[in-house]
């Protein structure tokens, strides 16, 4: 195999394996916080796209501009679906959270198919994103090199966040133990609320990225890649944010890697996700940057 | 045990009886229409009564129906498929041997349906249950959607996305019904036996289960194949009903409608699963008109594809929110009590 | 031979000692007491013995075998039964039911047999709901049988969870801190019924319990732990005068 052929499918991976990761964060911070896993993440990262969408078609915003305020709607969502369905069923047993989740999970997809249509919306992509470098002779759409790059700055103000904030300590305090945070007078509630604030807002970047890189939405386009971001998650150690980016890039190139190298199996591709996950609970049970899983 | 076991036994067979009556008229005088809810109502009473005795009785939460499901539709599909039609179906790649030859009556192909997919779960049940809670729906969910990529990749056995087409009608009321009664009577039967009891206590302790020598692992591996066996023969069921599958069927949009149908019935109330599945099958038909365009006179509605999915969403998180114990709670039915209620006394 | 013998049982996690070379034997028909502040390890030796955890280092025979890391239910069904400290009943089933499920490990009945009710099922289950009410009337709650576990008061709790324990069938009992929120008056009632049950089931019993009037009392032979490590052991009388013990529980006091 070419060299140059290699490298640009590892490019790919990262590019993708960053979206995976950038989805992961929301996964593995309300995870951490609330030990929910919060199965209508990859559903909020579709309304972040949808969000998106019809800032720059019906507002005629600026690309930037109307991204920006996806992000926004998409946190507002977030503490929406906090306080309007997690919050009731906070001290029910886990399942029942769980199966809440589910329950907020089909709503969305649903209410998507009911509002949006369920016919696919070609996403405009900005046209920087568009332009196609030549590095020694590579060629890269810009939209692969650019989705690394504001991944990182994404995970770098979410670290800083949690660990030079105040709130991020809180946030931080409460993984540890609820009971005695909010002994110690923090509003566990706000914090959780931010929480799911931060998660949907990182998500919702996941999603535009993706949307551009596709080019187009539909409402049931979280599905997969929500699946894969827990994955991710999970593979990084859940609860732990690094590791949730560091899950997300190595199942990005495992997916792109098996594509390229192994064109016959292509179809299988959805499937690695859930082989890496079994593995994973089978034989490394806590992750690969060691988090302990609860029980 | 119960002083009034007699009594309650013969209460039971004549139920049974009453039911057949009314599914004979059903048959003979019901519209096309009727027919098809109940045929769908029996099969959603399999699923459900299987799946909630995994998930409400045991108290392990799987998210893989849709995957014993699918292996069994296929498995019976593909052994009922006369060797001629499979090789008009089989058009991209052609139906591996010794599939593409045999052909065997509905009864086997059903039973083998719940045989293939209750080896599958004993297969996945040795990672799955090495985790629990939501990791343990997490695995099991991922299994489900690797059963539907196998099904969509492995052209020559499931003929891939094209799905199988031309399955013969076999199922009709009295198969329906038939299996639908069977289910509910063995799982009953388990549930009441001392394996339900034990079931019932890994799902409340299983520290305490482990205490008094509970083998939790096996008694969860029990629940599992079992559900996954009367899973495999709905599966089976259904495809002789609708006639043609495909992978999109089997998508986790099944679970959910399990989960929801268990959820509302009481996780571990058979009996409320029973009438979720009919509330649930009957209401999706109810509910049929929201979807449909509507002329008000004055304005004209769309239809609109997925209302339905939306307001069985929110009965979901709002039974979750409001009533967590669905209709039934952990609560069955039973005659001592119907007796009670209609003044009938017995012997306490 | 004893009956049960530990020998260098230690227990780490992470980097602290749970408990540190702790032995023992016990013969047959004894009833021996483990003691000590609390946090000492107690329940960690417990742990251990039924099969909740793998001892980091040392042996645990029962009956010549070695069982040490044994999963829980294959010690159970070798003959080791013990109560929690923590009530554990099963909520949902009723008081036989809590009982008759002990009996359940050792039927013969396949799944396939309970469920089509095979005549050799209908003999057991005659059995287990004969054994049950048998055992329910020895500790004294036959009149409660078809009531809800959890709709009894705490005393009864215990005795329940006793109940269920000798339905394994077992040779040696394992009891946490079986007279914990008891009144005076219960605790007495306790303390017959478990040397009438030892009498009764030919059973050995090991026992943790922080009252003292009842330790002394009911037990033949004890160990005292503190800090994981066993601090003195002999009969209740060499205890209550051993200056090391004395020194643990004032301290306790002090620290508390």
């Amino acid at each position: 195999m070419e060299l140059t052929f290699f490298l640009q499918q590892m490019i790919n991976g990262v590019a993708l394996g960053s979206l995976y990761g950038l989805i992961a964060i929301g996964y593995t911070m309300v995870y951490g916080i609330i030990r929910l896993i919060n199965f209508a993440h990859g559903d909020v990262m579709m309304m972040g796209c949808y969000f998106a969408y019809f800032g720059i078609l019906m507002f005629s915003l600026p690309w930037w501009a109307s991204f920006a305020v996806a992000l926004l709607l998409t946190a507002a969502l977030g503490v929406l679906m906090d306080k309007g369905a997690y919050l009731p069923v906070r001290n029910a047993p886990r399942i029942s959270a769980l199966i809440t989740a589910i329950g907020v999970s089909f709503l969305l997809e649903n209410l998507g198919l009911v509002v949006f249509g369920g016919r696919p919306k070609g996403f405009e992509t900005p046209d920087m994103f568009n332009e196609v470098y030549e590095v020694a002779g590579l060629m890269f759409p810009a939209l692969v090199l650019w989705t690394p790059l504001l991944t990182l700055a994404i995970l770098g103000i979410i670290l800083l966040i949690i660990y030079r904030t105040k709130t991020g300590r809180a946030m931080r305090c409460i993984s540890h133990d609820m009971e005695t945070t909010k002994l110690m007078g923090v509003d566990v509630n706000r914090i959780i609320s931010i929480t799911f604030a931060v998660g949907s807002a990182a998500a919702a970047a996941g999603g535009i990225m993706w949307a551009m890189r596709y080019p187009e939405i539909n409402p049931l386009m979280g599905i997969i890649p929500g699946f894969k971001a827990f994955v991710a998650a999970v593979l990084g150690g859940i609860g732990n944010i690094t590791g949730a980016m560091l899950g997300g890039l190595l199942l990005g190139i495992a997916e792109i890697l098996l594509v390229a190298l192994m064109p016959e199996l292509a179809g299988y591709r959805d499937a690695v996700a859930f082989g890496l996950l079994i593995l994973i609970l089978l034989f490394r049970p806590t992750g690969l940057m060691g988090t302990k899983l609860p029980d | 045990m119960d002083p009034n076991h007699l009594r309650n036994q013969i209460l039971s067979i004549a139920g049974t009886v009453v039911l057949l009556a009314l599914l004979y008229v059903a048959n003979t005088q019901g519209s096309d229409y009727t027919i098809r809810i109940l045929n769908n109502i029996a099969i959603f009473i399999i699923l459900a009564v299987s799946y909630n005795l995994i998930n409400g009785v045991t108290g392990q939460f799987s998210l893989a129906p849709n995957a014993f499901v699918a292996i069994g539709s296929y498995t019976s599909a593909l052994l009922t498929l006369t060797p001629m039609e499979k090789e008009i179906s089989f058009i991209i790649e052609p139906c591996i041997w010794p599939l593409s030859v045999i052909t065997l009556p509905f009864i086997v192909s059903l039973v083998a349906a719940g045989v293939v997919a209750a080896l599958l779960a004993l297969l996945m049940g040795f990672p799955v249950f090495r985790t629990r809670g939501d990791y343990l729906a997490i695995v099991t969910l991922g299994f489900g959607e690797v059963v539907r990529v196998i099904a969509n990749n492995t052209q020559s056995i499931t003929n891939g996305p094209l799905g199988l087409k031309g399955i013969a009608d076999f199922t009709n009321i009295w198969w329906a019904w038939g299996f639908a009664i069977i289910t509910v009577f063995l799982i009953g039967r388990m549930i009441r036996s001392s394996y339900g009891m034990a079931m019932k206590a890994v799902k409340f302790d299983q520290a305490a289960a482990e205490a008094v020598g509970i083998n939790t692992y096996w008694h969860k591996m029990l629940a599992f194949t079992t559900s996954a066996f009367f899973q495999g023969v709905g599966g089976g069921l259904l495809a002789h009903l609708i006639t043609t599958i495909s992978p999109v069927l089997f998508t986790f949009f099944l679970t959910f409608n399990l989960l929801i149908i268990i959820v509302a019935g009481g996780l571990g109330s058979t009996t409320g699963a029973i009438i979720a599945a009919i509330l649930f099958t009957w209401g999706g038909e109810a509910l049929r008109f929201v979807e449909e365009p509507m002329d008000l006179g004055f304005i004209d509605i769309p239809g609109i594809p997925g209302m339905r999915m939306v307001i069985f969403s929110v009965i979901l998180v709002l039974i979750m929110i409001f009533a967590r114990q669905g209709l039934m709670g952990t609560r069955e039915f039973n005659w001592n009590w119907v007796c009670r209620k209609l003044g009938i006394g017995g012997r306490s | 031979m004893a009956l049960l013998t530990v020998e260098h049982l230690t227990m780490k996690f992470g980097g602290l000692v749970a408990v540190n070379d702790f032995d023992l034997a016990l013969e047959k028909n004894e009833i021996v007491g483990l003691i000590g502040p609390n946090g000492a390890g107690k329940t960690t030796v417990f742990n251990m013995i039924a099969g909740y955890y793998t001892p980091t280092e040392g042996a645990i025979r029962f009956q010549g075998s070695s069982i040490a890391g044994q999963k829980a239910n294959r010690i159970t069904k070798a003959g080791i039964a013990r109560t929690f400290q923590n009530i554990r009943l099963f909520s949902e089933l009723s008081v036989i039911e809590n009982v008759m499920i002990g009996y359940h490990c050792r039927i013969r009945s396949t799944f396939l047999g309970a469920t089509l009710r095979f005549p050799l099922y209908r003999r057991e289950e005659k059995m287990m709901v004969e054994g049950a009410m048998n055992l329910l009337r020895e500790v004294g709650l036959e009149d409660v049988a078809r009531e809800m576990s959890t709709s009894l008061p705490y005393g009864k709790q215990r005795r329940l969870e006793i109940a269920r324990a000798l339905a394994t069938g077992p040779q040696l009992l394992l009891l946490d801190e079986p007279a914990a929120g008891m009144n005076a008056n219960e605790t007495q009632d306790l303390l017959q019924l478990i040397l009438k049950l030892r009498k009764d089931y030919n059973l050995t019993v090991f026992l943790i319990e922080h009252d003292m009037k009842f330790v002394m009392e009911i037990c033949e032979r004890l160990k005292v732990l503190d800090y994981g490590t066993t601090i003195a052991e002999g009969t209740p009388h060499e205890i209550q005068n051993n200056p090391r013990v004395i020194e643990a529980y004032l301290g306790e006091v002090q620290r508390a």
